[in-house]
C-alpha cells in the first residue's frame, strides 16, 4: 500500500477523498524566494450524507485546503503533491481536462463563501445568478426552469419576490439564504461551506444553520464545513478534523473529540469555550501559530505544547488511528504513534505497524 | 424616487457653481488687461475703413457694455452676466458686424459633432480592449496593443494630429488635409455632402482617438485587474459559469460603471485636444475659430467663445452626472 | 526610501527605462549651460544646414544650431514643467489633507471647490488670458496660474488616501498611544502618501507640458525665450515642412515624445508598486 492509485474513490461510501494533498505558495518577489506550505500533507475522506467540520485558527491553511478540493487554485498558489479524488469523476481531480472540470462545477461539488455581502454580482438581479449558475445543468427549457427555482425558494421556505430584486437590496441573513438555496438547487453531491455565519448576528446564525441542517440531510448531500468557530461544530457536524499550522492533527466524530480530546491543541480548543457557571479562569496558549514559509522541525505544536517531548522536536507525529473513528497526530496520545515522512505517504506506514 | 430629485437639485448647485466660478474667472481675466480694450478695439476696427459712424459708435456702446470700461466693476459684472444669459457677446472685431453668437453657432456643430463621435468612440473601444486586456493579462496581442495604446497616451495632441497630417495627406495624400467638407461644395443634405464631411472628418477624429483610447485603456485594466478578485466573480467562477458570460456580465458590466464618472471628469481635457485638432486640420470648429479670433485680436469673439466652453462643457458633465444613476443599479437613488 | 528606488530599477523595467530616458534628456538640458551661443540670438550659423558633423542637429531658418537651441528648449520646458507641478503638488497636498482629515463641512465645500476645478476647460482660460497679457504674460505668470488651476484631479486621490489612512486601525492606535497628529502624519501615513505625490509629480509634469507646447505652438506664449513649442512655432512660422528642413521639426518633437513617455514610465511604474495587488500579480508570475 506504499503508492496510492490515482484513481477513482477508494471506498465507495466515500465522496471525496485526498491523499497527502500539499499545496504551497510559490513566490519570487523582487529576488526573494518563499514558499509557504500552508496545506503540508493532509489525507482525509468525506462519506455520503455526513458534514464534515474543520476547524482551526486563522492562517492554519482552511482556506487554503478548501481552495485545493476545490481546483480553486490560482498562482502563486500551487499544487506540489498528492491526490484529490471524487466519487463522481474518474481519476484525480487535477487530471481533468478544465472543460470537464468546469461541467461538474455546481452540479455535483458547490460552495457556499463567506462574506454573503459581495459573493453575488451587484448588477445582475437574482434570479439571473440562478439562471447563470445553473440552468446548463438542469436541462430544463426556460420556463420549466423557473418553475424548478420557485418551487426550490418555496421549499426553503424564502419568499419568490427575491428573484426579481439586486443584491444590495437583501439583508445580510437573507443574501447567505440565498446562497445556500443557490448551492441546493442542483442537489450536488458534496457541498463545500467556508464561515457560512461567521458574519451575521447570533440569532440570524441559528436560523441559517437551521437551514443548512435541513437541506443537507433533505437533499442527501455531503458537506465540508469550515470554521474556526466550535460551538458551531458542535451543532451542525458529524464529524471533526482539526487543524494546525497545514496539517490535520486530530479527526474524528464530533462528539467523541469534543467529550475526550486526544491532541493537547484540540483540548486547549475546547477547554477554551466558555461553559454558563464555570468561573475557572483560563490560560492562553504561549507564543503564535508558527510561520508557514519556515514553519518548525517535528511536530510543528511542539514550541506551543505544555506536553511536548524530545521526540516531538525532531520527528512528525503521522495521524494515527487511535479509537473507532478518531485519528491523532501525536507522540503525547500514545506510544503507537509513530515519525511520519515527511516527503510520504506516513499514514501508509503506520496503519502496517500498527497492525 | 425623492432621493433622486434631491440628487438632481445638488448638480443643479454644483453646475451653477461651476459656471458661476468660470465665468467669474473669465471675467477677472479681462479686467487684467493694462490698455483701454474699447478704443483699442474701436481702432482696430476702423482701421479697415469699412464701417460706418453710426456702426462705430454701436460698436463703441456694446464694447463699452461688454467690457464696462470706467463704470463700476459690480455694475459691469452684473451686465456681463446679463448679456451672458442672452448669448449676446456683441458684433465680431474680424467679421464685423457678424454677430459673436452667429459666428460660434456656425462652428458649434462641427466641434460637437466631432468631439461627441471621437469621445465616445475612443471611451468605447479603450474600455473594451483595456477590459479585455485586464482579464486576459497573459495574451500577447492584448499586451502589444496596450503598449501601443499607452505609448501614445502622453504624446500631446498637437504632435498625434501633426504626424498625421503630414503621413497621410503629404506623405501619402489621401485623405484631405483641411477643411470641414470639400471647398467648393454647396453645404445641404445631400448624400455628396455628408461624405464629403465624413471623409474630412476621418483625420481629426482619428487623432482624437489615438491619443484618448490609451487613458481609457489604462483605467479600464486596472479596474478590471481588482474586479478579477472581487468575491463574486470568483464565486461564479467557482460555480463554472461559462467564461463569455463571466467576462462581460460580471466583470465589465461592473467595471464599466466607473468609467461612465470618468468621462465626466474628463470632457474639460477632451476638449482642450478638440481645440489644437481642429487648427491643425483647419476643421471648423470654434476650437480653429478660438485660434483665428486671437491672431485677429478679436476680443468678443474670443470672450464668447471662452464663456460658451465653459457652459458646454459643464452642462455635458452636468448630464452625465444626472443619467449615471439611472444607469446603474447598485445605486439608490432611482427605485 | 533610496531602497525603494534600488527596488524599482532593479526589478522593474518600465521604472528602470523611464529613469534612464530622463537621465538622457536631463544631460542634455544640463549641456545647456555650456553652449556656445546665447539662447536668443538669431542668424548666428549657416541657414537651413541638414544635420551633420558640424551641426549635430542641423541649422534653421532663423540661423541658429538646432542642437543647442534644443538644450535651453528642453531646460526652459523642463523648469516650467518642474515649477508647476511643484507647485500645484503643494496646492493638492494642502487641500487633500484638510478635506481628508477635517471631513465633515469642510470636506464638502472644499471638495465643491475642487470639482469646479476639474470640470472647467482650462484651455480657453489660458488662452484669454494670453489674449489680455499679450506680451506681458511670461513663463513665471502662465506656471503660476497653470498651477493654480491644476491642483484639483490630485487633490481628490491624496484625500481619498487620506480618509483610507484615518480609517485605519492603525491610526487609531497611533492616536491611543499619545501620538500627537502632527507625528502621525508625517512618521505614520507620509510614507503612503509620498509615492503617490511622486507619481502625480511626473503625471502632473507631462500635463503641464502638454499645455505649455499646445500653447507655444500656436504662438500663444512668450516665443522668443526657446522651448519646444516655441521651436516648433517658429518652424511652422517658416513653413519648415514646405522647404524641406526637416530637422527642424523632428529633434523637437522626439525629444518631446522622449520626455513624456520618460515621465509617463516613471510614474505608472511607482503607481504599479503602491498598489497592493499588482505586486501580488508580480509575485505569482515571476
Amino acid at each position: 500500500m506504499a503508492q496510492m492509485p490515482a484513481s477513482s474513490v477508494q471506498d465507495s461510501s466515500h465522496v471525496l477523498e485526498t491523499h497527502d494533498l500539499r499545496a504551497h505558495y510559490r513566490m519570487k518577489y523582487f529576488g526573494i524566494d518563499r514558499e509557504v506550505r500552508a496545506v503540508d500533507g493532509i489525507s482525509m475522506h468525506v462519506r455520503k450524507n455526513e458534514v464534515y467540520g474543520i476547524a482551526g485558527e486563522s492562517s492554519c491553511g482552511k482556506t487554503t485546503f478548501i481552495k485545493a478540493i476545490a481546483a480553486a487554485i490560482r498562482p502563486p498558489l500551487e499544487i506540489v503533491a498528492g491526490h484529490v479524488n471524487y466519487s463522481f469523476i474518474k481519476g484525480d481531480l487535477y487530471a481533468m481536462p478544465a472543460a470537464d472540470r468546469s461541467a461538474i462545477r455546481w452540479r455535483h461539488l458547490s460552495y457556499i463563501l463567506q462574506g454573503s455581502m459581495n459573493v453575488l454580482n451587484p448588477v445582475r438581479r437574482i434570479h439571473k445568478t440562478f439562471e447563470d449558475f445553473a440552468f446548463r445543468h438542469m436541462h430544463l427549457g426556460r420556463a420549466e426552469f423557473d418553475q424548478a427555482v420557485k418551487h426550490h425558494l418555496e421549499r426553503l421556505r424564502l419568499p419568490a419576490e427575491i428573484l426579481r430584486a439586486y443584491p444590495h437590496e437583501l439583508s445580510g441573513g437573507m443574501r447567505q439564504r440565498v446562497c445556500i438555496a443557490l448551492a441546493t438547487l442542483c442537489k450536488p453531491e458534496i457541498i463545500i461551506a467556508d464561515e457560512p455565519t461567521t458574519a451575521l448576528d447570533v440569532v440570524v446564525q441559528k436560523d441559517v444553520l437551521a437551514m443548512i441542517r435541513e437541506t443537507q440531510s433533505g437533499f442527501g448531500s455531503s458537506m465540508i464545513f469550515v470554521t474556526h468557530d466550535l460551538t458551531v461544530h458542535a451543532n451542525v457536524t458529524d464529524r471533526l478534523g482539526i487543524m494546525y499550522a497545514g496539517r490535520l492533527v486530530e479527526e474524528g466524530r464530533t462528539a467523541d473529540v469534543f467529550a475526550n480530546p486526544m491532541h493537547p491543541y484540540t483540548a486547549h480548543l475546547i477547554a477554551s469555550l466558555p461553559k454558563i457557571g464555570d468561573t475557572q479562569s483560563r490560560n492562553a496558549l504561549s507564543g503564535s501559530p508558527p510561520n508557514l514559509a519556515d514553519p518548525p522541525k517535528g511536530c510543528r505544536f511542539h514550541p506551543r505544547c505544555p506536553l511536548a517531548m524530545e521526540i516531538c522536536r525532531y520527528e512528525n507525529p503521522a495521524l494515527t488511528t487511535l479509537a473507532e473513528d478518531h485519528r491523532v497526530a501525536c507522540f503525547a496520545a500514545s506510544t503507537k504513534v509513530q515519525p511520519a515522512n515527511d516527503e510520504g505517504s506516513g499514514e501508509a506506514k503506520t496503519l502496517e505497524m500498527a497492525r | 424616487m425623492r432621493s433622486y430629485v434631491i440628487y438632481v437639485g445638488k448638480r443643479v448647485l454644483q453646475f451653477a457653481l461651476v459656471v458661476f466660478v468660470g465665468i467669474s474667472i473669465t471675467f477677472l481675466i479681462t479686467h487684467l488687461t493694462p490698455i483701454d480694450p474699447v478704443e483699442h478695439s474701436v481702432a482696430q476696427v476702423s482701421a479697415f475703413g469699412f464701417s460706418s459712424p453710426e456702426s462705430i459708435e454701436l460698436l463703441r456702446q456694446s464694447l463699452r457694455e461688454l467690457y464696462g470700461v470706467g463704470d463700476n466693476l459690480w455694475e459691469e459684472y452684473l451686465i456681463f452676466w446679463q448679456r451672458l444669459a442672452m448669448l449676446d457677446f456683441g458684433p465680431s472685431l474680424s467679421a464685423f458686424p457678424t454677430p459673436v453668437s452667429e459666428l460660434i453657432g456656425r462652428a458649434i456643430p462641427w466641434t460637437i459633432g466631432l468631439l461627441t463621435v471621437s469621445t465616445i468612440l475612443s471611451w468605447f473601444i479603450g474600455n473594451v480592449i483595456g477590459g479585455l486586456a485586464g482579464y486576459y493579462n497573459r495574451n500577447r496581442i492584448l499586451r502589444i496593443i496596450g503598449m501601443i495604446m499607452m505609448g501614445l497616451h502622453p504624446v500631446p495632441y498637437y504632435i498625434v494630429a501633426f504626424v498625421l497630417l503630414i503621413v497621410f495627406t503629404f506623405m501619402l495624400p489621401i485623405l484631405p488635409s483641411s477643411g470641414g467638407y470639400e471647398m467648393n461644395m454647396n453645404p445641404g443634405w445631400t448624400f455628396q455632402f455628408f461624405g464629403s464631411v465624413l471623409l474630412h472628418s476621418i483625420l481629426p477624429a482619428f487623432s482624437l482617438i489615438l491619443v484618448g483610447v490609451g487613458s481609457w485603456f489604462m483605467g479600464m485594466r486596472a479596474l478590471v485587474s481588482n474586479i478579477v478578485t472581487d468575491d463574486y466573480v470568483t464565486y461564479a467562477s467557482l460555480a463554472g459559469v461559462p467564461e463569455r458570460r463571466l467576462v462581460t456580465s460580471y466583470v465589465m458590466r461592473n467595471a464599466f460603471l466607473p468609467q461612465i464618472t470618468g468621462l465626466a471628469m474628463s470632457i474639460g481635457a477632451i476638449f482642450n485636444g478638440a481645440v489644437i485638432t481642429e487648427q491643425v486640420f483647419g476643421y471648423p470648429g470654434i476650437g480653429r475659430l478660438l485660434v483665428e479670433a486671437v491672431h485677429a485680436a478679436d476680443y468678443s469673439l474670443v470672450l464668447g467663445i471662452t464663456s460658451i466652453a465653459i457652459i458646454a462643457v459643464s452642462a455635458a458633465v452636468f448630464i452625465i452626472d444626472i443619467i449615471y444613476p439611472l444607469i446603474d443599479p447598485r445605486v439608490q437613488v432611482s427605485q | 526610501m533610496i531602497a525603494v528606488f534600488r527596488d524599482l530599477f532593479r526589478y522593474n523595467g518600465e521604472f528602470a527605462i523611464g529613469f534612464m530616458i530622463m537621465v538622457i534628456i536631463l544631460g542634455i538640458a544640463a549641456a545647456s549651460f555650456f553652449s556656445p551661443y546665447e539662447p536668443i540670438d538669431s542668424y548666428l550659423v549657416a541657414l537651413d544646414a541638414p544635420p551633420s558633423t558640424e551641426y549635430l542637429f542641423g541649422t534653421n531658418s532663423r540661423g541658429q544650431d538646432i542642437f543647442w537651441q534644443l538644450t535651453f528648449a528642453i531646460r526652459n520646458t523642463l523648469a516650467f514643467g518642474f515649477i508647476v507641478a511643484l507647485i500645484s503638488r503643494i496646492l493638492s497636498l494642502a487641500i487633500g489633507l484638510v478635506s481628508g482629515y477635517v471631513g465633515g463641512a469642510v470636506d464638502r465645500i472644499l471638495m465643491s471647490i475642487n470639482d469646479t476645478f476639474i470640470v472647467i476647460p482650462l484651455f480657453p482660460l489660458l488662452v484669454l488670458l494670453y489674449f489680455v497679457l499679450r506680451d506681458d504674460m511670461t513663463w513665471f505668470v502662465l506656471a503660476l496660474v497653470m498651477a493654480g488651476l491644476g491642483w484639483a484631479y490630485d487633490a481628490r486621490l491624496i484625500r481619498s488616501v487620506m480618509i483610507s489612512l484615518r480609517t485605519r486601525e492603525f491610526t487609531n492606535t497611533s492616536v491611543f498611544s499619545g501620538m500627537s497628529m502632527p507625528s502621525i502624519v508625517t512618521q505614520e501615513h507620509l510614507p503612503y502618501v509620498l509615492p503617490i505625490v511622486f507619481s502625480t509629480f511626473m503625471n502632473n509634469m507631462n500635463w503641464s507640458i502638454g499645455l505649455e507646447v499646445t500653447l507655444a505652438v500656436l504662438g500663444f506664449t512668450d516665443v522668443d525665450t526657446p522651448t519646444i513649442g516655441g521651436m516648433i512655432f517658429w518652424a511652422n512660422q517658416h513653413s519648415a515642412m514646405v522647404s524641406g528642413i526637416w530637422w527642424w521639426y523632428f529633434f523637437p518633437t522626439l525629444f518631446v515624445t522622449l520626455t513624456f513617455i520618460g515621465l509617463f514610465l516613471l510614474s505608472i511604474s511607482m503607481n504599479e508598486y503602491i498598489d497592493p495587488r499588482s505586486r501580488l500579480d508580480r509575485m505569482g508570475n515571476s
